[in-house]
């Protein structure tokens, strides 16, 4: 089975978000980056799946070149290769138009990527790689099972989930619990070292959009504290104050 | 300005936040909405309560299984026969599954996740939230079309409207469109939808155990809310994996969430950081959610809930 995983590399869960330069740029100062933790569990499914049926896993990136020890760690964890678009992710539709060049002539059984990149949280990428390439796309997956040309996959619904069974090749948006979150291990690390990263030039430059200014929300005032005993100091503060119920 | 909306139904009922796209269509321009499968033509008349001047209703039973394909294609079919510049929908994990494939059929760009009105007075500028809610981004689109997904619970319902004239759509969709079968569906029925809800009572690993969730149900039955979870809890199996909430699970942007027993981890902050007011009860003073609330209590979950439960029903009585 040949399967192409789309990663994003983005700032760990856990980082302060800033901006620089008016508030123009994203501030890199200090902050970690990741495989976004939807990829993560793509990458991981996809490794799953090739140790049930064999075959490759390629993993790409759209972005420049301090994603490469991103992409290595995607190595480590069980790609066998590495492509880097090198250019700046600038939108969600150019993001989906590199992806879509380089799938188009790879004869990819699956092209899994997370449900949204944890920066953005736009979602659109899946579908929008489906529509380019003429396949169908399924987000949120939270489960998928191949058999030969078709597959069976679980999708999120609103309150609930819903099953289907569908045909190869197609486009997966993943989340969890699609598959067990894999750390590297030593020898993945030591392998990943000598794998092909292939860096190559995007197709055009086209976008739909332009980053004007970032803004941070306004500071939240202090937390009121209510005594245990007094619970009804809360429910006239949740009645007459706050006004929410 | 022609505004096409697409109107999600839950159970036949068109959804809270398709009301929410409805009205800030309506701030735009005039607003065709657009219902896919079986709905009643008076339910679909109630989207001129909104702001939508016409329903147009494409009844193929076919669509009554939310496939994507379909729907991207009788989406962008109905944008383009009412000529619309802009495609307006509610964001949700079907949206969000439909809308690139529209967005690519129409060469229209895309945002989602809005939180405003665009910004008109020099192109076309709109706010969008990103880092899960950690901050916004403004965002110029540059092409004629464009496709917004409105984020929940960031616009207000306008109700002032009259009803609208329903009309069908004959929209021709291939059987190829419906390749994929669905062979099941589990959904919890008659609960308020947890990305839907107003108000939220979340329970995490404080309540020690599904056996206890009574105390979060009782109180998110007074208060007529969705109950969510932390990850723990759902990864536990304790509760139902599209209750949990944060970073990784559902985000939810309540008016009210009242967080029970959960420590307030980053990742579970994230999903909920745009709630406009946040109750922490937590037995640890040191609790990190705290710093994110409005108010809180010290206290152990199960004195404090049974006594507020008590205090809220008499108070909403
Ligand atoms: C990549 C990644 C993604 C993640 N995504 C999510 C996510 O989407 N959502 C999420 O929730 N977590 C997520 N997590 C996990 C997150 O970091 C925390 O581990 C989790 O939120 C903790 O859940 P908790 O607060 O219920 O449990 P704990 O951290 O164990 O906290 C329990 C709390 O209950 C309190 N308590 C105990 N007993 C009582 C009592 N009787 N009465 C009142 N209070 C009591 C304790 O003081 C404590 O504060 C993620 C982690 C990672 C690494």
């Amino acid at each position: 089975m040949n399967i192409l995983v789309c990663i994003t590399h983005v700032p760990d869960t856990t980082s302060r978000i800033a901006f620089t330069n008016d508030n123009t740029e994203f501030d890199k100062n200090g902050v970690q980056f990741i495989i976004g933790p939807y990829d993560d569990y793509a990458l991981a499914r996809a490794v799953e799946l090739k140790e049930q049926n064999g075959g490759k896993i390629t993993v790409l990136n759209v972005g420049e070149a301090d994603s490469d020890p991103t992409i290595r760690k995607a190595l480590a964890i069980g790609a066998d290769e590495a492509i880097r678009v090198n250019a700046f992710p600038s939108d969600s539709y150019f993001v989906a138009n590199q992806i879509a060049a380089i799938a188009k002539d790879g004869g990819y059984d699956l092209i899994l990527m997370g449900r949204e990149s944890i920066d953005f949280n736009g979602g659109m990428v899946h579908g929008m790689v489906g529509e380019l390439l003429g396949l169908p796309s399924f987000s949120p997956v939270m489960q998928l099972e191949v058999e030969g040309n078709s597959a069976k996959i679980t999708r999120e619904i609103e309150g609930g989930k819903e099953k289907l069974e569908v045909s190869l090749p197609f486009v997966a948006g993943c989340q969890e619990p699609i598959a067990e979150w894999k750390i590297p291990n030593m020898r993945g690390i030591m392998s990943a070292r000598t794998k092909p990263l292939n860096v190559v030039e995007p197709t055009d430059n086209a976008t739909h959009s332009e980053m004007a200014a970032y803004e941070l929300p306004a500071e939240k005032g202090a937390v009121k504290m209510i005594d245990a005993d007094n619970v009804g100091e809360l429910v006239d503060l949740l009645k007459n104050e706050a006004k929410v119920i | 300005m022609s505004v096409l909306v697409f109107i999600e139904t839950e159970e036949g009922k068109i959804k809270k936040s398709a009301r929410e796209a409805i009205s800030y269509g309506a701030a735009l321009g005039d607003v065709t909405a657009l219902a896919l499968g079986t709905v009643s033509q008076d339910e679909l008349a109630t989207a001129g309560e909104n702001g939508a001047s016409k329903v147009l209703h494409v009844s193929d039973e076919r669509l009554n299984a939310s496939l994507i394909q379909p729907y991207a294609e009788a989406i962008a079919a109905a944008a383009n026969a009412t000529g619309s510049e802009i495609i307006v929908t509610a964001k949700s994990s079907l949206a969000d599954a439909v809308v690139g494939r529209v967005a690519i059929k129409l060469g229209a760009s895309l945002v989602s996740n809005v939180v405003a009105l665009p910004d008109t007075s020099n192109g076309f500028q709109v706010k969008r939230s990103i880092y899960t809610g950690k901050a916004f981004a403004n965002v110029n689109l540059t092409t004629d079309k464009k496709v917004l997904a409105i984020k929940k619970n960031a616009i207000e319902v306008k109700t002032d409207g009259a009803a609208a004239s329903v009309e069908a759509l004959s929209v021709t969709l291939d059987d190829s469109l419906f390749g994929a079968t669905i062979t099941s569906t589990e959904k919890a029925e008659g609960d308020v939808l947890l990305p839907e809800a107003d108000i939220v009572v979340s329970g995490g690993r404080g309540l020690k155990g599904p056996e206890n969730w009574g105390v979060i149900e009782d109180l998110a039955k007074t208060l007529g809310a969705a109950t969510g979870c932390s990850k723990p809890v759902s990864d536990m199996d304790w509760r139902p994996h599209h209750e949990h909430v944060g970073q990784t699970g559902v985000k939810v942007s309540p008016t009210l969430y009242v967080a029970v027993g959960i420590s307030g981890a980053i990742q579970h902050l994230a999903g909920v950081n745009s709630s406009k007011y946040i109750v922490v009860i937590n037995k640890d003073e040191e609790a990190p959610f705290f710093k994110a609330a409005d108010y809180g209590i010290v206290g152990d979950a199960f004195e404090v809930l049974p006594k507020l439960n008590e205090a809220l029903k008499a108070a909403l009585a």
